[in-house]
Order: C-alpha cells, then sequence, then structure tokens
C-alpha cells in the first residue's frame, strides 16, 4: 500500500518586494532583488513555493564607526572613512547580495550631519555599486524626518529600501516613500500585536505601500532573548500563510548590529581563556544567530563580518536545494 | 466567520418594489454597503411570490455584480432559478439551501458539481425540524454522504442545523449549539456549518443583542459562517472581537476595521 503524504496546505503567502531599479525602471541598479513570495514556511519546499533566496546585506556607515570591534580593522579599516568604497569592497570581495547604509553622522550627538550631507552619502554609495540599497537613519526620530524626504528624492527611482517606520513615527517616512516611490521598513518592538497595527496604519496612509513594507520585528542576537524573536516570527509567518493580509510581508534583521554588541562576540581570549578564540568566536556568534533567523523566516539578514556571510550563505545554499517529494 | 450578507431578499419592502419595477439602484446599494461593512457573500432572494422567480433571481444578480466582485449565496427553493443563476455568476456560488430530501439532493448536488459551487444543506427532511440533535446530526450525515456521491467535498457542503426563534422555541437553543460541534466529527474533512442568524430573534425585543449573543455563543461552537445583516456594527465588532478571542487572528488595537476589510483584501 502506498504511503500517504501528509501535506500542510496553506491559504495564502508572503507578498513579494522588489528592492532597487535597473535603468530600464528608471533607477542606475545593475540588477534588482525580489524578496519574500513564499507560500510555505521556511524552506519546505515540498509543501509549497520558495521562489527567492534569503539575501545578506552588508553594513556600511557613513563615518568611522570607533565603537566595532577591533577585528573588523582588517576588513575595512582601509575604507571606514569612505562609504563609497567600504560598500565597493562589500560587494566585491565579501560578497554582499545588497548594502544597507546606516546614515550614523546625523545623529545630533556625533557629527550633526545635514539631510544634504546624507544625501551626498547616498549618492556616493549608489555610484559605487550596482547592487540595490537599505538606508537607515540615524536612530533619533526627529532629525531622521528631516533626513528622509532629502534622501527619498536625491534618491528617486532607486527604488530603495527606506528605514525605519515606527509606531510613535511613521508618517514621515512614509510620506517621503509616497513621494518618492521607495519602499520602507516598518520596525515593531518584539511585538506582533504593534507590528500588524504598524501596517494597517501605513496602509491607511497608503494602500499601495502595502506592498512595499518589510517588516523588521526586531531581534535579539543568540543568548539574548532570540527566542522572542524567533517566536513573533513564526506567529507573523503563519499568520500570512493563514490570509492575514497584515503580516504577510517579508522580513528584515540587523543580526551583525545586535551580535557584535553582545559580550560573546567582544571578550578577548585572555579575559575569558576557555572560550577560545574572540574573532572566531564572534563570527560563530554572527553565523548561528544568523541560521536561526533563517529558520524563522528572515528574508534580509542584515551582518557585518565577512566569514560569517560566508558561512551563511552556504548555510542559504543548502536550505534552497530542493526537498520536494 | 464567513459573513453572509442578508439585505438583498425581497421579503424586505424595498428590494420587492426595486425587483418589481426592475429599479437596480437599491439593489447595488445595498450591495456596497454590506461589502464595505465586511460581508464575504452577498445573499440573493427574490422574495416569496414573485410572479417570475427565474427572470427575477438573474436580474438580481446582473445588477448586483455590476458593483460587487463578491460572490453570491443563491437563495431560493426554486431550484430552476438557482441554476439560471449560477449560469452567469462570474465567481464560484453557494446554493441555498436544499433540505435532506432525496430528490431535491439530487438535484442540487449535481448543479453543484456542474457548476463547482458551495451548498448549504438544511438538517431538515420531509418530516420537518429535529426537536433534538442527534436527529440533526442524522441528517446532516445524509448531507454529506449524498454530497460525496456527486463528488461535492464535504468540506464544500455548508451544513444548517436550523435555528428557530427564542421565543418560541427555547429548548432548540442548546440543541443547536450541540448539532454544530457534532456534525464536525462526520467525515474528514468535516463539513462546515452556517446559520440564518436572524432567525434567533424573530418576534423578540432586543433582536440586535439576540442575534449577536447568539452569533458569539456558536462561534465558540465551531460556526464557519452565518447569514446575517452585515451592517448591524455591534455585531460584526462582536464577530471581530470573538474571532481574537477563538484566536483566529491575531490582535492589533485595529482588529474590526480589519475584520471588515477583510473581504477586500
Amino acid at each position: 500500500m502506498a504511503v500517504e503524504i501528509l501535506k500542510e496546505k496553506y491559504r495564502s503567502k508572503v507578498g513579494q518586494v522588489v528592492l532597487g531599479a535597473t535603468a530600464a525602471e528608471g533607477g542606475t541598479r545593475s540588477h534588482t532583488i525580489t524578496v519574500g513570495g513564499e507560500s510555505a514556511l521556511p524552506f519546505l519546499h515540498f509543501e509549497g513555493e520558495i521562489p527567492n533566496r534569503p539575501v545578506v546585506a552588508l553594513e556600511v556607515w557613513d563615518m568611522a564607526p570607533e565603537e566595532w570591534n577591533p577585528c573588523f580593522k582588517k576588513y575595512y579599516g582601509d575604507v571606514f572613512d569612505d562609504p563609497g568604497a567600504w560598500a565597493k569592497k562589500c560587494v566585491e570581495q565579501y560578497g554582499a547580495d545588497l548594502i544597507l547604509l546606516r546614515l550614523v553622522s546625523a545623529d545630533p550627538d556625533l557629527k550633526d550631519s545635514s539631510p544634504e550631507e546624507c544625501a551626498a552619502a547616498v549618492k556616493k554609495v549608489l555610484a559605487a555599486v550596482g547592487v540595490p540599497l537599505i538606508v537607515l537613519g540615524c536612530g533619533k526620530a526627529e532629525k531622521d524626518a528631516a533626513i528622509f524626504p532629502v534622501v527619498a528624492e536625491a534618491a528617486a527611482g532607486e527604488n530603495l529600501l527606506l528605514g525605519v517606520a515606527e509606531l510613535e513615527n511613521y508618517k514621515a517616512i512614509t510620506s517621503a516613500c509616497m513621494a518618492h516611490k521607495h519602499n520602507l521598513i516598518a520596525q515593531s518592538p518584539i511585538d506582533i500585536n504593534i507590528c500588524k497595527q504598524l501596517n494597517i496604519l501605513i496602509a491607511e496612509m497608503s494602500t499601495a505601500l502595502v506592498d512595499r513594507i518589510v517588516i523588521d520585528p526586531t531581534i535579539a542576537a543568540l543568548g539574548y532573548g532570540i527566542e522572542y524573536s524567533y517566536s513573533i516570527m513564526e506567529r507573523a509567518r503563519n499568520g500570512a500563510l493563514q490570509g492575514d493580509r497584515m503580516l504577510a510581508m517579508p522580513m528584515i534583521g540587523n543580526v551583525g548590529f545586535e551580535v557584535w554588541r553582545t559580550k560573546e562576540a567582544n571578550i578577548s581570549a585572555e579575559e575569558e581563556p576557555g572560550w577560545g578564540d574572540q574573532e572566531e568566536r564572534g563570527v560563530l556568534w554572527e553565523a548561528t544567530t544568523a541560521a536561526a533567523y533563517l529558520q524563522a523566516g528572515m528574508n534580509i539578514l542584515v551582518m557585518r563580518h565577512p566569514r560569517a556571510v560566508e558561512l551563511v550563505k552556504k548555510n542559504i545554499d543548502d536550505l534552497m536545494c530542493d526537498n520536494s517529494y | 466567520m464567513i459573513i453572509i450578507g442578508e439585505r438583498i431578499n425581497g421579503m424586505f419592502k424595498d428590494i420587492a418594489r426595486a425587483i418589481k419595477e426592475r429599479d437596480p439602484r437599491p439593489i447595488q446599494e445595498w450591495a456596497r454597503k454590506q461589502e464595505a461593512n465586511g460581508a464575504h457573500y452577498l445573499d440573493i432572494n427574490v422574495g416569496p411570490g414573485s410572479p417570475d422567480p427565474v427572470g427575477a433571481m438573474q436580474w438580481l444578480v446582473e445588477v448586483t455584480q455590476e458593483v460587487s466582485e463578491l460572490p453570491l449565496c443563491l437563495d431560493s427553493t426554486k431550484y430552476d432559478a438557482i441554476e439560471a443563476a449560477l449560469k452567469i455568476c462570474k465567481h464560484p456560488a453557494m446554493i441555498n439551501s436544499v433540505p435532506a430530501v432525496q430528490a431535491k439532493m439530487e438535484r442540487v448536488f449535481a448543479m453543484a458539481a456542474q457548476y463547482n459551487a458551495e451548498v448549504i444543506g438544511l438538517a431538515m427532511s420531509e418530516e420537518g425540524i429535529p426537536k433534538d440533535a442527534d436527529a440533526r446530526v442524522a441528517l446532516a450525515a445524509e448531507l454529506v454522504a449524498n454530497a460525496m456521491a456527486f463528488d461535492l467535498p464535504p468540506d464544500r457542503l455548508f451544513i444548517d442545523p436550523l435555528v428557530l426563534p427564542c421565543n418560541v422555541a427555547q429548548d432548540h437553543g442548546p440543541e443547536v449549539l450541540r448539532t454544530l460541534r457534532e456534525v464536525k466529527l462526520i467525515s474528514d474533512p468535516p463539513p462546515k456549518t452556517v446559520v440564518g442568524l436572524s432567525n434567533v430573534s424573530q418576534g423578540t425585543k432586543n433582536r440586535e443583542l439576540i442575534n449577536r449573543t447568539f452569533a458569539v455563543m456558536a462561534m465558540a461552537n465551531g460556526l464557519d459562517a452565518a447569514i446575517v445583516d452585515a451592517c448591524d456594527d455591534e455585531l460584526m465588532a462582536a464577530v471581530a472581537t470573538a474571532r481574537i478571542l477563538l484566536n483566529m487572528d491575531i490582535y492589533c488595537d485595529s482588529y474590526i476595521d480589519v475584520f471588515k476589510k477583510s473581504n477586500r483584501l
């Protein structure tokens, strides 16, 4: 007697978001990247379609990051002061699928760069690389509200992914994305209810933007509450597959940012002899955190260490092998 | 829960007049209003005593489809009228309804298979509506078996346990709720369930309160669909809230609005 294979049936699927635009589409990217579109839980190729592979973005700052672990110097030290060259190195040498540019220098407590200076940094990176671009503000809501309209206009046509919109501050960035046709990151603090509510509020401003939202559920590094973010992502993905349109968006996470704040990634082998080599440990901490979030359905992993990227891309290759039967 | 809007029905005076004068405006206005308030299907009923039920049904379907993309629930005891309507429906429709009477089941299930329609099966026979849940479930099983004989999967069949007014048949309330639970054991996949909600409050005061209270109780017993006044905001809010409390939708502050828009997303 033939064995009947039980397969889960899903009612709906995750929306697809296209990042970047080629010359034919009004931009200057060499190619576009599509994320999302899954009609099954992560990598269950036998139950549905996983049409687009998860992608890895490397993080570039618009000023030299003083607080990064010294182990990054040998990879980026020569380009820390030039976001264009930095981005180019990430793509050409370290295999980044796309670049995330963080406009740190705009922080009023740091360089307080003007919106025009921020736009110039974005232009510089756009000129240096052909991959699609993600742009984050400095994280101070008031300043970011001034940056987004200028950056969005300067990069009109490039179909950027701009972030972040939050429940308390979503109107300025949403307007900027509406006016200049960019995608946006909707960030919620490890809270499925706020995640859904924020998407609804953005949809109320513009129905067209529903298909341009990427969810940032806010993640934690391994050992710092990864199971909370993981379960929020699981609920969002299950909701999406069951037909909840307001959760059916691809997801992004700042893996490198979170991991390289932890003690485990940073503390030296001299201080913790039992923990082994610091850099090796940090690389594994970042790659392991990323691997877990791939299983939770993350579509865009924002990372830092080139060797962790290498490991994760290998992991993605394996996971994208068809296992349908 | 699937909301089937009940308002396009010749029992209502404005609809009866519109059908008689072939005036599409009241029909289309109710189609729009029910859709805007969250209906997933629109019930279409020419009402009693129509001189030309076939023509009236076709006309109602045509004018409704001019303004709404929602699937229709074709509500008539005249199967010729339903068949005429099925031929012109843009989306797979729901046939409302068939009792557990052999000749009628054969006609309706064959029609459903031909037009890819869903069917509402009434838990009643030639002897009328049973008094208790056991007899209702037995009739439901007969409906399921006959549907399957015509290759209509059980989950395309909606069993209506038949709700009676609570002021004249109070003892039927718990029997209906038990029926809703037990019909789910008949087959795998189980049939779906539906009630004509407004029946429960016929002839009472506080009709809306009784309707929404029963809706929520029935949902907790597994009800899948209901024919209701989709423009009753309190009812729609109660249904949306029950879905949250039953963990069918993920909570967010705007959950009532989200439920009302779920038919258009």
